[in-house]
């Protein structure tokens, strides 16, 4: 199995996003209404997020900049490299699972994560399909 | 007529629960042991309808599904407007074994499934006499919440899509699409604040672990199947019931299967419960008739 080790692969996997949700027509229709401000943190890494109609219209790296935003999801580099496997380990394989054993954790207002839940699950998932185009 | 028409016979009934009429909805297929299934909370009995179109299993059992009160295509009773809608423990124990009098199953076998294999639990301790076999799938005295369950019901979030989002993440990633997400739309149909009041008993009101003690599987086997990618009712959660019964449970461990077995992948399903199917029809095979009529007699 292609396992994903650095810190470096998980940020160059995440900054696919914007083109992987646009490219994702059923995920952009089904977001059509999803309007949001959040950050993400992948391991180390910090994101600024802003999607607008069910797309990834803004994303920037941002260690320090202080930014308003709704909600933020953040994952250790193990969360994510485990949940990106092409075929993730039970109990790795979905974003509930992983904020309930606590690999992941949400912050602020999280309705907007809550009102489009299947919709932010599905594009946080949306690397995993890299990864498994490299097998 | 070219339709191509199912097994499966639907009709309605009416039962007196709590003390109130409610008009109910159930499905059947089959002849033979009688085998009562029940769904997961804030779905419905469609969930079986893999079980009940499978010759394998209904050329042995008599397989019924009814839709829980306020479930599918089962009403709320008169009068529900002015409530919310809470199932307890008592209420859901008195549902099962009233279907089961009122079409006069006799020794039927009962399958549940989440919450259904909580109650399933229950109907172990408290009826083991009255039934062949028990069956839970998805199985376990208690579980630790992981959201809080007033995101079901509340007027700004959508609750059919939430419920089904939260739901999703216990389905195998190996289920197939098709099935996967007929097993969400169930979740997308059901009733406002319905999966809400189901999960009273499954979070509040129906902690077994005080009583767990009191299966003994002398009276009544009991099998228990969970998914390894049951996050909710975790397989640790399962084995963790049955080191507290006495004698031990058969205790299956379901491969790339989750909450939602019979549904999420109905073939992968059958490779785990024939076998079981098989083994309580062995077990009827080897009772003395004495023991059958005893449990008429306890009915």
């Amino acid at each position: 199995m292609t396992v994903i080790v650095e810190q470096a692969e998980l940020t160059a996997l995440f900054e696919r996003l914007p083109g992987l949700v646009s490219a994702d027509g059923d995920l952009v229709r089904r977001g059509a209404l999803c309007n949001a401000e959040l950050e993400a943190g992948i391991g180390d890494a910090m994101y600024y997020l802003r999607v607008a109609a069910g797309r990834v219209a803004v994303l920037e790296r941002q260690p320090r900049l202080v930014r308003p935003w709704q909600f933020a999801i953040r994952g250790s580099a193990e969360a994510w490299r485990k949940f990106w496997a092409p075929v993730p380990d039970p109990g790795w394989h979905d974003l509930s699972a992983l904020t309930k054993r606590g690999a992941v954790s949400l912050e602020g207002d999280i309705t907007a994560y809550m009102t489009h839940l299947q919709f932010f699950k599905d594009m946080f998932a949306l690397p995993r399909r890299l990864v498994s185009a490299r097998r | 007529m070219t339709a191509k028409f199912e097994p499966i016979v639907g009709r309605y009934m009416t039962l007196s629960l709590g003390g109130r009429e409610h008009r109910l909805y159930f499905e059947e297929a089959g002849q033979g042991i009688p085998l009562v299934c029940l769904h997961t909370a804030g779905a419905d009995g469609r969930q079986y309808r893999h079980l009940m179109n499978d010759t394998a299993v209904t050329q042995h059992f008599r397989v019924l599904a009814f839709d829980m009160p306020w479930h599918g295509k089962s009403l709320p009773p008169v009068g529900f407007e002015r409530e919310d809608y809470v199932l307890t423990t008592k209420s859901y124990t008195e549902m099962i074994v009233t279907f089961c009098d009122a079409l006069d199953l006799v020794s039927p076998v009962v399958m549940g499934c989440s919450i259904g294999g909580r109650i399933v639990l229950n109907l172990a301790i408290e009826h083991a006499q009255r039934f062949r076999a028990l069956v839970g799938l998805e199985a376990a005295d208690f579980q630790e919440g992981w959201y809080d369950t007033s995101w079901l019901n509340r007027a700004d979030v959508h609750g059919g899509e939430i419920c089904a989002a939260l739901v999703s993440g216990l389905i195998a990633p190996q289920s197939p699409d098709e099935s996967r997400h007929e097993t969400l739309w169930m979740y997308k149909q059901s009733g406002p604040g319905v999966f809400k009041g189901d999960l009273y008993f499954y979070r509040v009101d129906g902690d077994l672990r005080p009583r767990i003690k009191e299966i003994d599987t002398a009276a009544c086997p009991l099998y228990l199947l969970t998914g390894e990618y049951d996050f909710s009712c975790a397989p640790e959660d399962t084995q963790r019931t049955v080191r507290s019964i006495a004698g031990g449970v058969d205790v299956t461990v379901m491969k790339e299967l989750g909450h939602f077995p019979m549904s999420e992948n109905p073939a992968r399903f059958r490779e785990y419960i024939l076998p079981v199917l098989d083994r309580i029809r062995r077990q009827g095979a080897e009772e003395e008739p004495q023991e059958i009529e005893k449990k008429r007699g306890t009915r």
